[in-house]
């Protein structure tokens, strides 16, 4: 495992294992998210990267059955300590979904969504937090025109950008994406890949891709994942195999795993 | 075989094409059947309607009259619409005062916050709930909302009256709203609720901000219609309402009243005892009217239902 960051980490995941019921989906993933770096999570389907991913701002709270288990350290906190309120982690922990999730309000409105929770804000102030956030996002242009105008008008590229100008616009510290282009066509996916190369100065990002050629060329560090069966209960478990510079999980990765599936003979 | 084929080969067994057209006359059939009886309800409404106008002839002083106190004495042909207009209106408001408030929170917290567990025992419950006779709810209003609510509480001159009646009626409708805005509020896609829980946004500021507005027509849907089911109920506003046309134009909740419903039973052989000429007829015109509000408030209400099916 690389450990050559210059700064201490983001995030210090160790031992994390998560079970849905009796079902363990992952198990023993450790790994350190670096600040500024582009994270990708790959690996085939039930390998519990999205699961993983969603442990790093408690979205799995929500189904009830999902347990955690290990450590999930952020900037030298438990996040799962009994005294963390999961939505101060959410504040600075945003999401980005595979299915853009505009809310059926002007896109202004969507922008102005999480400004509006955190507390009062002069008008003036926030039409320059959304202008921003929507500059950021590379959208303005395409938008400025119409920022009352219903987000569900908008194409789906489009709308997964609004959705990344609606994360930032609460600053957060990381974002976590989760296969944010597979609703996307080419051109699409490129602005987004384009958009988060220009945004990783601010932010940390983690992305989960089922599309290898993206990791490749978005991200700094790669997580292979994959599942092992359980011969007795024919039950596959996610596990992560290998974690390196994304240069070398393609060229030379040293578990024989994670290279039969980054040449395309597994998965 | 040659390669070719012939019709034949490919026209299938005929007895059971015959039974294939047999089952959709059947059905086809059945569903005739509804409209006709539909169509029928409207013919007799409307021919009563005429008879009754004809009767009366037009300028009988449905509305007003200043001649004579205002009041629905159907045996002194005296027919003032603006009484039972206002008793099905003051209890049909009452009703919905009661039904919005319950039925829409226990919408939210079966479809926003209860457990799977809990919900799956009190969504059913519910459900039966809407199907109570509404004899046992005017027996309700009678044995439990007047003497333990309203007549502790407002010592009304008559223990039956609008605001019993309109409690009763609320009771009757809040599985209504409470079932139908809870299909409004799940059809919510769930993307949406990540989205705002994945900016930090509490369960309840998500509930208020995100998902009551998406669910906004389906609710407004499930307003109209449980109105017009309020406006539509006979037994209770009949039972504890009071029954009492000669009152005037009261807004007073606490008078009695009589509903446009509870007159209908009136002249259809209750207190009045008449069975013939325009005191019994006027029974249709009522009818017909409560027949065009309620269906124009229903048609509304599914206008409504149709959009929320549409924006997702």
């Amino acid at each position: 495992m690389a450990n050559e960051m210059s700064e201490s980490p983001v995030f210090a995941v160790k031992d994390l294992s998560v079970k849905y019921g009796e079902f363990r989906a992952v198990r023993d993933v450790t790994l350190d998210i670096g600040q500024h770096q582009i994270t990708a999570f790959i690996g085939p389907s039930g390998c519990g990267k999205t699961t993983v991913l969603r442990c790093l701002n408690r979205m799995n709270d929500f189904i009830d059955s999902a347990k955690v288990e290990g450590l999930v350290d952020y900037h030298g906190v438990d996040l799962y300590n009994s005294e963390v309120n999961p939505n101060e982690v959410r504040r600075r922990i945003g999401m980005v979904f595979q299915k853009p999730n505009p809310f059926p309000k002007s896109i202004f409105d969507n922008v102005a969504y999480g400004p509006r929770l955190v507390g009062k804000m002069s008008k003036s102030d926030l039409n320059d937090l959304v202008e921003k956030s929507l500059r950021r996002a590379a959208l303005w242009d395409e938008v400025k025109d119409r920022l009352k105008a219903s987000a569900l008008g908008l194409s789906g590229g489009q709308q997964q950008r609004l959705c990344i100008a609606r994360c930032i616009a609460v600053e957060p510290d990381v974002i976590l994406m989760d296969e944010p282009c597979s609703a996307l066509d080419p051109i699409a996916t490129t602005r987004i890949e384009d958009l988060m190369q220009e945004i990783k100065k601010d932010y940390t990002i983690i992305i989960v891709t089922h599309n290898m050629q993206q990791a490749a060329r978005v991200s700094d560090r790669t997580a292979f994942f994959t599942t092992e069966v359980n011969t007795q209960s024919d039950r596959r478990t996610g596990v992560m195999v290998e974690f390196d510079l994304t240069e070398k999980i393609f060229s030379v990765p040293s578990d024989e795993r994670t290279e039969a599936y980054v040449t395309g003979r597994f998965g | 075989m040659n390669g070719l084929l012939a019709v034949a080969d490919l026209r299938g067994d005929p007895r059971r094409r015959a039974h294939d057209r047999r089952m959709r006359r059947l059905l086809g059939g059945s569903a005739l059947v509804t409209i006709v009886v539909s169509a029928l309800i409207l013919f007799v409404l409307a021919r009563g309607t005429l008879d009754f106008l004809r009767s009366v002839g037009w300028d009988f002083g449905i509305l007003r009259d200043s001649s004579k106190a205002p009041g629905w004495f159907p045996r002194r042909e005296r027919f003032d619409l603006l009484t039972i207009f206002a008793g099905s209106v003051i209890m049909g408001m009452i009703a919905m005062l009661v039904a919005v408030p319950l039925g829409l929170g226990t919408a939210v917290y079966l479809s926003e916050f209860a457990p799977s567990k809990v919900r799956k025992i009190l969504k059913p419950i519910v459900e039966v709930l809407a199907g109570i006779p509404s004899v046992i709810v005017g027996y309700f209003a009678l044995k439990f909302i007047a003497p333990n609510i309203v007549n502790p509480i407002f010592s009304p001159d008559q223990p039956r009256n609008m605001l019993v009646s309109g409690l009763a009626i609320g009771v009757l409708v809040v599985p209504i709203m409470a079932s139908i805005s809870e299909d409004a509020l799940r059809a919510v896609p769930s993307s949406l609720r990540e989205a705002s829980y994945g900016i930090g946004a509490r369960k309840s500021t998500t509930t208020i901000r995100v998902v009551l507005p998406a669910a906004v027509s389906g609710i407004v849907a499930a307003f109209i219609i449980a109105t017009s089911r309020a406006i539509g109920e006979t037994m209770v506003a009949a039972m504890a309402g009071g029954r009492d046309g000669s009152g005037p134009r009261t807004l007073n909740p606490l008078e009695p009243g009589l509903t446009m419903t509870a007159a209908m039973t009136n002249a259809a052989g209750g207190t009045d005892q008449v069975n013939a000429g325009a005191p019994f007829q006027v029974l249709f015109f009522v009818g017909l009217l409560l027949f065009m509000m309620t269906m124009t408030l229903n048609v509304i209400g599914d206008r409504f239902v149709q959009r929320v099916r549409q924006q997702y």
